[in-house]
């Protein structure tokens, strides 16, 4: 016994003097051991250094196409590239792996020419069969690398029904023939399931290759260890032109509170997430840049148009009128979001901005609802979703709010709740009457909208489309914008269904979250996505 | 002695396996669909069908746990249903993290809090006694996690003398082997690089503060308490009469008996250490077993619940197997009864 507490006695005292020791020499936070950094080509200034990311989450897998969590995307993005890719910033898609592109007269076959001279990190080289490698062990169950599925955003994108083969009509053009005409099918291609992997490494690795990717990304990967971090280095071949950091490395730092104070201290530089409380603090903080902007998403209250009294458009027109969502977005997004008034965010091409939002007008929607045969009001039940989402960060708070504002114009709400697997369960049959709930984008097309939420063939339940609206105006103008492969054609249609969507309205739109990352002052061109990716292949370091 | 310590992992056998059983049970109906989870909000109804079948989870409960039990007779805890990666692999990336940490707060608590009980129960009624004891209050009470973020603020950020998370420098080139920090980056010393290890051991400061605060409160106050009933009692009076100093009575005598309470005490906590070490992990982004269970929890990760919970569970029965051993060191009449 008393062996062990001197054993005890003495770990101690050597933990506390070399603690102290430590402290005392205080270089550890000040200067990052440099010798173990690449020495930076002097050619350029941009050139050098290491970026450390900190966000909430790890990866689960590394393998574009098995994943589906945004974490997991993060961790995939710097090592692969797509055939098109988003321009940055935007959602508009420009040529990647993938020079060109030409669809067929009858829109059923799209050819791609890749772009020669590109290698794997692997030193392989990119051509027609890496691309062929890459979308046919998605799904054709014959392929050998089929197996290391599961491919669930293949499953998500309805890719199936969209494809018929992928060929390689020479080493450097492929064509993608096609069940059906798609116009966003060029979009999915520039999501992450669509990346460009190595089939050697694919045919090394097998399932593993969710743990040591290989594409002709930026980045090369290097390491990673579980819940902590994932460390890159500069891919020099980038077919892109200069990489300039040395290394990237994501670092997991669960607590929101903990990165900041890690970015504040400059063991980070960029984070992910803030709390919105601390965004104040962080803007006035000297050395610490903030930039924002409006997510791709919208949180919306469906009113279900099967069920009286919402199958009147008066009511649901009044609904819009009574729910003041200026009061929600101050009360509960604070300043991580803004009003919406479309079914579509603002930085999704097509949105309509000519359309203006229903006012808060108490009196409008009390003589609408007049007109409607419910002077007195009504009785009717809000489902609050019980868990945060990007889009609506706390359910049961916006409806208390929406409960006290629409008390004012006669409608009694009860707010009702269940676990959020059984949530979803009621809502896809209809069980509601109001519902709230959300969307996130993922090809940054408005198809992936407007169709899943609101077409009349989303309305067979189980629903994508929650309010049950079946409008043929609505539905015939994003068909057709569907099949149409002129893009200002296209946004016309768009912009004229976004017309109909205001008038009949079938949802109370609530809000649109905004995105933002604090950083360093000195990180340089760094640009967020609203389609969510975080994409450091032109990012630098000021020194 | 071996015979009892046999006899007592055999009597381990039964405990595991309630551990097990109710594991299975309390997860199989907890509310909630797996398949749900893993396909998204909106998968069609065929695909939930099929992976169901896949996951067995289709198959009456008995027959699910039947299978259930035979794997765990293989040490096999399945597959992730998140990340596809075998669950035990999951365990060992990321349990060394949790036992390192919970090591280093429990030396921390178990050190100073006897230290703190001891020289309280001796000047019994002092100032001494009552500010330590007002201390152990204080410990017990305070949140871990606000504990955590004003320690980091003021030691990281404003004093700048500790990391405010992770487990050594991320600058540093360092590919861990055990994934026990100072094991590994031990061997640096000799390379002439003892950044490595200053670093691991640099960041393990704060967290096992943080962590340790609780467990050194209790093991406080048991000292104490347990160190006074000593005190009063005849033989320590008698060695006192016979002109032994009183530092000899104290930490020769009385301690060694006072301490039997505390050794069950400090097992216990160091047991709840190892699972409840979720809030410290997270605060400072201390890659352990922690977060990742709860995390599985929240997906319904089925598999890895279950491994997690039971390999915990059997760590905190290993050591009340060793506390009782450790009991029956320093007091043989309990191996006789």
């Amino acid at each position: 016994m008393k062996k062990l507490f001197k054993i005890s006695i003495v770990l101690l005292l050597v933990l506390s003097v070399a603690g102290l020791m430590i402290s005392c020499s205080k270089k550890e936070a000040a200067a990052p051991a440099k010798e173990t950094v690449a020495a930076a080509p002097v050619e350029d200034s941009k050139f050098g250094g290491v970026l450390v990311f900190g966000r909430s989450g790890d990866s689960v897998g590394l393998d574009p196409g098995r994943e589906t969590d945004g974490e997991s995307f993060y961790g995939s993005t710097p090592v692969y590239d797509t055939l098109v890719e988003f321009v940055p910033g935007e959602t508009a898609v420009r040529p990647a792996l993938a020079e060109s592109w030409s669809f067929a007269a009858d829109g059923l076959s799209v050819t791609f020419k890749l772009r020669k001279g590109v290698k794997f990190h692997d030193g392989t080289d990119f051509n027609a069969a890496a691309v062929v490698y890459s979308f046919e062990r998605q799904f054709k169950e014959d392929h050998p690398a089929y197996k290391n599925g599961p491919w669930k955003y293949w499953g998500y994108m309805g890719m199936s029904d969209i494809i018929d083969e992928v060929v390689a009509d020479d080493d450097f053009t492929v064509t993608f023939k096609l069940k059906v005409k798609e116009a966003p099918f060029i979009a999915n291609l520039a999501m992450d399931f669509a990346a460009i992997v190595s089939p050697t490494a694919g045919e090394k690795y097998g399932e593993d290759l969710a743990s040591n990717p290989v594409g002709t990304g930026p980045f090369k990967f290097v390491s990673w260890i579980k819940d902590d971090s994932i460390v890159y280095e500069r891919n020099d071949d980038f077919w892109g032109g200069d990489v300039y950091l040395d290394r990237l490395i994501l670092k997991v730092i669960p607590d929101a509170t903990a990165r900041w104070l890690s970015l504040k201290k400059g063991e980070v530089d960029v984070i992910d997430f803030p709390s919105p409380e601390d965004l104040e603090e962080m803007k006035s903080t000297e050395g610490i840049k903030v930039i924002q902007q409006a997510g791709l998403n919208v949180g919306y209250l469906a009113l279900n148009t099967e069920k009286a009294p919402y199958d009147n458009k008066k009511v649901r027109q009044a609904m819009n009128y009574a729910i003041d969502r200026s009061e929600i977005v101050a009360g509960v997004y604070g300043a991580a979001g803004q009003p919406a008034k479309n079914p579509l965010p603002p930085t999704m091409w097509s949105y309509n901005d000519d359309i203006k939002a229903y006012p808060y007008d108490p009196e409008m929607a009390k003589k609408l609802l007049a007109e409607a045969g419910y002077a007195d009001g009504f009785k009717t039940e809000i489902w609050a979703m019980p868990v945060a989402r990007p889009y609506n960060p706390n359910g049961k708070k916006v409806a208390e709010i929406m409960q006290a504002q629409l008390a004012k114009v006669g409608i009694e709400v009860e707010v009702i709740s269940y676990e959020w697997g059984t949530y979803l369960d009621k809502l896809d049959y209809g069980e509601h009457q109001a519902a709230m709930l959300g969307w996130t984008g993922d090809n940054g097309d408005p198809d992936n909208f407007l169709w899943v939420l609101l077409s009349s063939q989303a309305a067979e339940k189980p629903a994508g489309n929650i309010a049950f609206w079946k409008n043929d105006e609505f539905t015939d103008l994003i068909g057709e914008a569907k099949q149409e492969m002129d893009v200002a054609k296209r946004t016309a249609l768009y912009e004229k269904a976004q017309v109909v969507f205001h008038e009949e309205a079938p949802w109370v739109p609530i809000a649109h979250s905004v995105v933002s990352a604090p950083m360093k002052d000195s990180v340089q061109d760094f640009v967020l996505y609203p389609t969510g990716r975080r994409v450091f292949t032109k990012v630098w370091i000021k020194k | 002695m071996i015979r009892y310590i046999l006899k007592r992992l055999v009597m381990l056998l039964p405990t595991l396996f309630g551990v097990v059983t109710l594991v299975f049970f309390m997860i199989a109906l907890s509310p909630g669909d797996p398949a749900r989870v893993m396909l998204g909000e909106r998968a069609s109804p065929e695909k939930l069908e099929k992976l169901r079948a896949d996951l067995g989870l289709d198959k009456p409960l008995i027959q699910q746990y039947g299978l259930y039990l035979k794997r765990i007779v293989h040490l096999d805890f399945g597959e992730s249903i998140k990340s596809g990666q075998d669950v035990m692999v999951e365990i060992k990336a990321r349990y060394p993290a949790t036992i390192e940490l919970a090591l280093c707060a429990m030396i921390f608590a178990t050190v100073l809090g006897v230290w703190i009980g001891v020289i309280s129960a001796t000047k019994k009624n002092t100032w001494i006694d009552y500010t330590s004891m007002v201390g152990a209050l204080f410990g017990v009470s305070m949140p871990v996690f606000w504990l955590a973020l004003v320690m980091i603020m003021i030691f990281s950020v404003q004093l700048n003398m500790f990391p405010t998370g992770g487990r050594i420098n991320m600058r540093l080139y360092f590919t861990p082997e055990t994934n026990f920090y100072l094991i590994d980056t031990f061997k640096y010393l000799f390379q002439g690089k003892p950044e490595y290890f200053r670093s691991a051991l640099h960041h393990l400061v704060l967290p096992s503060i943080a962590l340790g605060t609780i467990p050194l409160a209790i093991i406080a106050r048991t000292t104490r308490s347990s160190m006074l009933e000593v005190l009063k009692q005849d033989y320590v009076k008698t060695v006192r009469s016979a002109g032994i100093k009183e530092r000899r009575v104290v930490f020769r005598y009385a301690l060694r008996n006072a301490l039997l309470p505390v050794i069950t005490v400090i097992g216990l906590q160091f047991g709840m250490l190892l699972a409840g070490a979720l809030l410290t992990e997270t605060i400072f982004a201390w890659p352990g077993i922690g977060k990742w269970i709860y995390h599985a929890i929240a997906a319904r990760d089925y598999p890895a619940v279950q491994g997690g919970i039971i390999i915990i569970s059997t760590s905190f029965v290993l050591i009340n197997l060793a506390v009782d051993v450790l009991y029956s060191v320093i007091n043989p009449k309990i191996r006789l009864q």
